[in-house]
């Protein structure tokens, strides 16, 4: 049970349930479709982008809630971010949730809170769905 | 309530584990293991080649499973028995060999397994032929209505999953036959989720064809079975081509071998199947008596405890059911209730289960699931609802 909560921590739960920045931008100037086929988890993403900066950034979707809770987070923490930053940070994260190694942790705020993931190989892909989606959605 | 646990080395080996995903593969008794490793230790050779006693032995217990297998589907002829990697490839082979032309319709049902929708979609694009789905009954059953009005003198091929891997659906499956024969249009059943929980009787069912998997039949994983009356199978071209499937080769021409061997090119998983033919005795050991009566006092148990759930629900209600429960509990994602009763050693299935077109028809985006065998009491079901409850402590 107590590794459970390690995984799922009050803030996965909440923006798992209520996920922040979750609707669609109908004036973006890039929208990217990720698909998870082995849960079927499926997001769009939206992105609205100036001279490499992120200036908007949502996301639809439907999925578990580690799934939901880090497409949330990401869209907090990418937001005014540019594209360079975009890229350490998910460096940052991957690293994290694939090994549970820790680097640049000041980058990633709040998405320190999905370490747990580490521990659930089978629940990696869920964490770094909408990163990989954001990620080819800016071709980096 | 009586188990053959004790059969499994596996729980031997993960004393906590509570496994409610047979569906998904079956555990594997002693006898199977002992089998397959008996055959490499004391009689590996190849098979229908070698003039050796060795490879005479081999061939004897290869095609002794042959027997065993005819004997076990009640076919008519060891030689309508043909040996393959699994379910799938047995339709594979089906959709490959057996003639379709432009025009025709092929019939399935929205509960399908990908195996028994993607082999026949690929040959409709190839040959311009029309799939024709038959929709379900609010409680999970087979619209039959609706099945009898689409055979048509244009339908080729009537191709039905037996029982459903999600629903735990047992369909009709001899009213099934006897529609499409009064119409001459021929019958595949796809039997993955059958073979290993009800008696089948393919001269009974009078079925074309029908396949199953050796690893759901508590058999090892790379084997399955294709039965096809003889009158099919004489008439379908090879599948694959090689060694052990011909008669003659010449760089003219190339004579095939005879039934079954026309479709077994190459070697074969041999120590597969001689764990299948093991498999097959450890069943009929047990009886079909047991193991239904077993899965259905599960079921049963197993039902009443979840309806109690706040929040749950089952999928698949059908009172013709096989030891198969898929549900929703309130707004937990199935991936994440499989990951925390994970954390209690409980093994079960979560996801599209292979069938996403049965989950848009649903209206789910996945499904967790419970499946039984014979393995499985009471005590399994009392601590996964425990678990259930546990998930819905995190996510209240």
């Amino acid at each position: 049970m107590n590794d459970l909560r390690e995984l799922y921590q009050e803030m996965i739960i909440d923006h798992g349930r209520h996920p922040r920045n979750c609707h669609c931008m109908k004036d973006a100037d890039l929208s990217k479709e990720g698909f998870n086929p082995l849960c079927g988890d499926r997001l769009t993403l939206y992105l609205k982008t100036d001279n490499q900066k992120i200036l908007d950034i949502s996301f639809e979707g439907s999925g578990c809630a580690i799934s939901m809770a880090s497409a949330s987070l990401m869209t907090e923490v990418l937001k005014g971010k540019t594209l360079i930053e975009t890229k350490k940070i998910f460096d940052a994260f991957h690293l994290l949730v694939t090994s549970g190694k820790e680097s640049d942790m000041h980058l990633l705020g709040k998405l320190a809170v999905l370490k747990g993931v580490c521990e659930y190989p089978s629940r990696v892909k869920c964490a770094t769905l909408a990163w990989h989606t954001m990620m080819e959605a800016v071709r980096m | 309530m009586k188990t053959y646990k004790h059969d499994f080395p596996i729980f031997d080996n993960n004393p906590s584990l509570i496994y409610l995903d047979s569906a998904a593969t079956t555990q594997k008794p002693r006898c199977v293991i002992d089998a397959v490793s008996q055959y490499y230790e004391n009689n590996n050779a190849n098979v229908h080649r070698g003039v050796y006693a060795l490879s005479e032995r081999a061939t004897a217990a290869y095609e002794g499973t042959r027997q065993k297998v005819a004997n076990f589907i009640h076919a008519k002829h060891a030689h309508e028995i043909i040996f393959t990697r699994g379910t799938t490839e047995a339709i594979n082979l089906i959709a490959h060999s057996f003639k379709i032309n432009a025009g025709d319709e092929i019939v399935l049902s929205v509960m399908e397994h990908h195996s028994n929708i993607v082999p026949w979609q690929m040959v409709c694009e190839k040959m311009g032929a029309k799939l024709t789905v038959i929709p379900l009954l609010e409680n999970g059953e087979l619209d039959f209505d609706a099945y009898l009005n689409v055979l048509n003198e244009k339908t080729k091929l009537v191709a039905m999953i037996h029982v459903s891997n999600v629903l735990g659906t047992i369909n009709p499956v001899k009213k099934i036959v006897a529609a499409s024969h009064q119409k001459n249009i021929p019958v595949l059943f796809d039997g993955a989720q059958a073979i290993a929980h009800m008696p089948v009787d393919v001269q009974d069912l009078d079925c074309d064809f029908y396949v199953f998997s050796s690893h759901k039949l508590y058999g090892p994983t790379g084997v399955g079975v294709l039965y096809g009356k003889t009158q099919w199978l004489e008439a379908m071209p090879p599948y694959q081509t090689g060694g052990d499937m011909i008669r003659r080769v010449t760089f003219e021409k190339t004579q095939f071998n005879e039934l079954p061997y026309k479709f077994e090119a190459g070697t074969p998983n041999i120590a597969g199947v001689i764990g299948l033919g093991a498999a097959i005795d450890y069943v009929n050991h047990i009886g079909f008596d047991y193991i239904q009566s077993h899965e259905k006092a599960l079921l049963k148990y197993a039902t009443e405890k979840l309806f109690q759930i706040d929040g749950l629900k089952i999928y698949g209600t059908s009172e013709n059911k096989s030891g198969v429960i898929a549900f929703m509990l309130s707004d937990a994602h199935p991936h994440d209730v499989a990951t925390i009763l994970d954390q209690s050693g409980i093994a079960i299935r979560a996801g599209h289960h292979c069938a996403m077109p049965l989950m848009d028809y649903l209206k789910v985006p996945a499904l967790s699931r419970v499946s039984f065998g014979v393995y499985n009491d009471f005590s399994n079901i009392d601590k996964l609802i425990v678990g259930l409850e546990n998930v819905r402590k995190i996510f209240a």
